[in-house]
């Protein structure tokens, strides 16, 4: 038996697929949005892994053909965007508002809690680039000195919390446009909070889409300044 | 046939990204580049929107799934993050909220205002 889930190209697919599917049933089951599809999903396997004592390492060398499909998947991202192009024309100035804002408060807010802290630069530069896309984030933590191995999970945790607050936590904040929600779920919590976003409606999708990509390069820059600071 | 298409043109400017992340010195991953290749070639009418759409938008949807493996791997890195967790949950929760705040709060300002005025 453990020989097969070391050999097989499928464990690892099947068993995220298996466990995102009693996800999805939990959350028809009980409508909360703690009760995430994806939240549960990752506990399940966790707890799976934990409980046989399968190590990550084998899982992810057949679960690596599910996660092959995030790059395709990230590049269709400009066709909802693509569809959406007149929404961006129409609203240039309080997109350009709204992901600048985005990306600053995210590079503050991560040197006040250092400074508060007192982390090293190598943690500081490690949070720094938190609200944008893991291989960019990674890319940044490694240029800076950080530790990638710590920013990829903090990043993937930031993008789950977008994930599960944004709809509730919009709405407490009276955000009601489909444009700022869009904008403000992008530039927080990247393509795991997008993918609410798209579940949210085609304009608050469109533009999440959009602050991936532009918050993510904006944050190359910016974080490299923010480096300075500490 | 018309599915076998699609999916060659989001492997192509998938594999066109790679090129680029290859090709020049910068921390952009390859899903960036094809993001912005792909729009590029929308808007030029390089690739017709409906030749990418179907199986595009399929994967778009259920994008999140692509997701777990990668976030599985917190049973490993749970052991670094613990050095500096107080901080790391702070960034995570508390400075996520804040951005998203801040963000859409002004975001719908600056569109609200616009709406005030008449289009040009």
């Amino acid at each position: 038996m453990s020989e097969l889930i070391v050999s097989s190209a499928f464990f690892g697919s099947v068993l995220s697929l298996a466990a995102y599917f009693i996800g999805v049933w939990m959350k028809n089951r009980f409508r909360l949005a703690i009760f995430n599809p994806i939240l549960i999903a990752v506990l399940l396997c966790i707890a799976f892994l934990a409980v046989t004592g399968i190590s990550y390492d084998t899982y992810y060398a057949s679960a690596r053909y599910l996660g092959w499909f995030l790059t395709p998947a990230t590049v269709c991202l400009a066709i909802p965007l693509y569809e959406q192009l007149s929404k961006l024309k129409e609203n240039f100035a309080a997109i350009c508002v709204g992901i600048l804002s985005g990306v600053l408060t995210s590079l503050v807010t991560v040197l006040v809690i250092a400074l508060v802290f007192h982390l090293t630069h190598e943690q500081y530069v490690t949070l720094l680039p938190k609200s944008v896309t893991s291989p960019i984030g990674m890319g940044i933590a490694e240029e800076l000195g950080g530790y990638p191995a710590i920013t990829v999970p903090v990043i993937i945790l930031t993008g789950l919390v977008g994930n599960v607050v944004a709809e509730p936590f919009l709405k407490l904040l009276r955000v009601t446009d489909p444009v700022a929600k869009g904008i403000a779920i992008g530039s927080s919590s990247h393509a795991l909070g997008t993918a609410k976003a798209l579940e949210m409606g085609e304009v608050e999708g469109a533009m999440a889409s959009l602050s991936i990509a532009t918050s993510g390069l904006i944050t190359v820059v910016g974080a490299s300044i923010f480096a300075q600071f500490l | 046939m018309k599915i076998l298409k699609q999916i060659f043109l989001i492997l192509l400017i998938s594999f066109l990204g790679e090129a680029l992340h290859a090709l020049l010195p910068l921390p952009i991953p390859a899903s960036i580049y094809g993001l912005v290749l792909m729009l590029a070639a929308l808007c030029a009418h390089i690739i017709r929107l409906e030749d990418v759409k179907g199986v595009g938008m399929y994967l778009v949807e259920v994008m999140t799934v692509f997701f777990i493996p990668i976030t599985v791997q917190l049973i490993d890195s749970w052991a670094d993050i613990r050095a500096m967790l107080i901080p790391a949950v702070l960034t995570i929760t508390v400075s996520t909220l804040i951005v998203m705040a801040v963000s859409g709060v002004l975001t719908q300002a600056v569109v609200s205002r616009k709406g005030g005025e008449k289009d040009e």
